[in-house]
């Protein structure tokens, strides 16, 4: 876990939104990635949190150059992905693959279990016999938890939680350095949530690879995360290793995000004193001017609106962008 | 303290052209005034279409058998005009998609004073004022705006405002809420279980909380329900259920989920399995596939709800959860794979396992 696998430099996704007449309309841009930089490490899990419209599904596919980023380097193993195009690009996707929300509808229903889990073999190596593709596909379903016998079923005859083992294998089988992981679990029930969680770091262990686990579920990135970046509006708010961030929680939003997640125990949830945002995020369209929390901060002052607050680094590994960061005032959970 | 609800043995099956499929397998309950209910469930655990039932809301190709009386008069079966009076007016339900919910193309106003002309027979005047007060007691900002604005210039917190205020309009006798805040980011989520706790302490209405999430209910229930499989698995007082399980499947969802205020573990426990198929249900217990406890007995026969505390009940054969893994009576499992004792922060009943 030392060397880095992914850098990602003042990363922007705009997307132009028609906002005028129709013939000579106007665009503004709609700003759902503004200025992102990290990095990953090999075998390191970063935890990627924030509300629907924050921008971590659209930075998921960005660093894959699923969508093209306005804007930004993404430096994946040393080579530019974000300028590359073509036969070179896609020789990197071999080592950079995603596991999508839903998992019903990210499997072609028409393709059995064997073609969707092998396809990335033929892509990538088309010399292969199709017996010794079916053997790395059954190998490939065993480690998932997949009897290999149902290798020639389809899709649907497989429930939510079996077709997020088969959108896993798939990802898997190529031997990816790094894996997107987007909401993996959230359309799934309860009982099998914890399954896949399991499955997935035990074949990061395994397998020696990097994840990017975004989620909105702050129980679950605790879980599976090294390190936890929280996004609002597009914008990194606070990005820090995990246990400082749960602990000491320095930017008012992620404090309010952790006060804000139920805990399943009664006498602790009857009585804990949450931190309540008022209001919905604003629009992405026309975001607040200084930092983009501004609106819903407890600790909002004249300064937060003029100036727009750095990402600094406050603690060793922790950086935050807040003009008033501060560890929270109150107990969290 | 008086029942609002009193459900006896209601079953509620559809036919589909694979075949008859059981949702509800003969559930029996009380709902008491000024009362909360979590129901616990996974999807396709019939939780839903249990309430479903009660207020004559399922689908043309279901059907509800058994009872469940409001107040004494009984519900299934009733005509559907009769019905009308008491849906609506003394039970009101919010349900999770408040988009859908809501009729696109009409006002809020009109959507919100609809209800009390034709319940309360008020003047269109009067139940803009209380539609008003209404608004504004779930705390919803320029609330004299709202009344104008149709549903899709609103966010999905504020529609769901909107909801609990329309359910709230004829002040029910009893509030059923499915899934109030799955579609909600956590702090809208935060706002929303807030103005229902409030609600709770200022109203007498009984509250029915129907959800998957054991977060919520912690914080709001006073007493749980846990289905599968369309039955009742375990069912007491809030405390008892989070400290005290007594049913396996409660004990490993209460297990199988990561918590902020525990020490992090290494690998989570999972339930083993996947939830079973409601066309096919084992002759036995339904959760009898999943259960590291399984034994002839649960094949065999349908284990009933008995008595396993004061007010907690569970339908399960075993004495106890604390069976030696010598057992004879149970079926060879690797010691490893039980469920973890929970971990609990309560004083007094401290669990030994």
């Amino acid at each position: 876990m030392t060397a880095e696998l992914l850098r990602v430099e003042d990363l922007k996704v705009h997307f132009p939104i028609r906002t005028g007449g129709i013939l000579f309309g106007e665009y503004t841009p709609l700003k759902a990635v503004d200025g992102v930089s990290f990095s990953l490490k090999e075998g390191e899990t970063l935890g990627i949190v924030g509300e629907s419209g924050c921008g971590k599904s659209t930075l998921g596919r960005a660093l894959l150059q699923l969508i093209k980023p306005t804007d930004g380097k993404v430096v994946f193993l040393g080579n530019e992905v974000s300028s590359m195009a073509g036969e070179q690009l896609r020789a990197q996707r071999q080592h950079m693959q995603i596991v999508f929300q839903d998992p019903l509808a990210s499997l072609n229903p028409r393709m059995t279990v064997g073609d969707i889990i092998g396809e990335p073999l033929t892509v990538f190596f088309p010399k292969l016999s199709t017996a010794e593709r079916k053997a790395k596909v059954r190998d490939m379903m065993a480690k998932v938890g997949l009897l290999p016998q149902m290798i020639n079923r389809y899709p649907h005859e497989f429930s939510g939680g079996q077709c997020q083992r088969i959108g896993i294998a798939r990802a898997m089988i190529l031997n990816p350095k790094m894996v997107v992981c987007d909401e993996p679990v959230s359309a799934l029930d309860v009982s099998i949530q914890a399954q896949i969680i399991n499955l997935l770091m035990e074949l990061q262990q395994d397998l020696g690879l990097s994840l990017l686990f975004i989620s909105h579920d702050l129980s679950i990135v605790r879980h599976v995360s090294h390190r936890v970046m929280v996004l609002y509006l597009g914008k990194v708010m606070e990005i820090a290793d995990r246990d400082s961030i749960y602990a000491q929680p320095l930017h008012p939003y992620t404090q309010a995000l952790i006060s804000a997640v139920p805990i399943p125990d009664p006498d602790l949830e009857k009585n804990k004193q949450r931190i309540v945002l008022g209001g919905d995020l604003p629009s992405p369209m026309n975001p607040p001017s200084g930092c983009v929390f501004r609106t819903r901060c407890p600790r909002a002052t004249g300064v937060c609106a003029e100036t727009v607050p750095v990402l600094e680094e406050k603690a060793p590994g922790h950086r935050v962008a807040c003009h008033h960061w501060g560890v929270p005032e109150q107990k969290l959970v | 303290m008086t029942a609002v609800l009193e459900v006896r043995d209601l079953q509620v099956r559809f036919s589909t052209p694979d075949g008859e499929v059981s949702a509800v397998n003969g559930v029996s309950f009380d709902v008491n005034e000024s009362e909360c209910v979590g129901i616990v469930g996974e999807s396709g655990s019939g939780k839903s279409q249990l309430f479903m039932a009660v207020m004559g809301l399922l689908a043309k190709n279901g059907r509800a058998l058994g009872s469940a009386k409001y107040r004494g008069t009984e519900l299934v079966g009733m005509p559907v005009r009769d019905l009308n009076k008491i849906r609506g007016n003394k039970l009101a339900m919010i349900f999770q998609d408040s988009m859908t919910s809501l009729t696109p193309h009409l006002r809020i106003g009109r959507q919100m004073t609809e209800v009390l002309i034709e319940h309360q027979g008020m003047s269109e005047a009067d139940a803009r004022i209380r539609a008003l007060d209404m608004l504004n007691l779930v705390r919803i900002p320029e609330a004299a705006r709202r009344l104008t604005q149709y549903p899709h210039e609103l966010s999905g917190g504020m529609r769901q405002r909107i909801m609990i205020a329309m359910a709230l309009l004829c002040e029910p006798d009893m509030l059923i809420a499915d899934e109030p805040t799955t579609a909600l980011d956590v702090t809208v989520q935060a706002q929303i279980l807030d103005l229902m706790a409030d609600l709770k302490r200022a109203t007498k209405a009984a509250i029915v909380l129907i959800t998957h999430d054991l977060g919520t209910v912690a914080g709001l229930c006073d007493k749980v329900q846990v289905m599968y499989g369309g039955r009742f698995m375990e069912t007491g007082d809030v405390r008892q259920i989070f400290y005290n399980p007594q049913h396996p499947y409660t004990r490993g969802l209460l297990s199988s989920m990561p918590r902020l205020t525990e020490d992090r573990q290494e690998t989570l426990y999972a339930i083993p399995g996947q939830p079973p198929n409601l066309q096919r249900l084992p002759a036995g217990c339904p959760f009898q596939e999943r259960c590291t406890f399984v034994h002839q007995r649960c094949i065999d026969e349908l284990p009933l709800l008995q008595q396993a505390g004061p007010g907690q009940f569970k339908a399960c054969h075993l004495a106890s959860l604390d069976v030696p893994v010598d057992d004879p009576n149970r079926a060879a499992i690797p010691a490893g794979e039980l469920p973890p004792v929970i971990p609990h922060t309560a004083t007094g009943d401290a669990r030994t396992a």
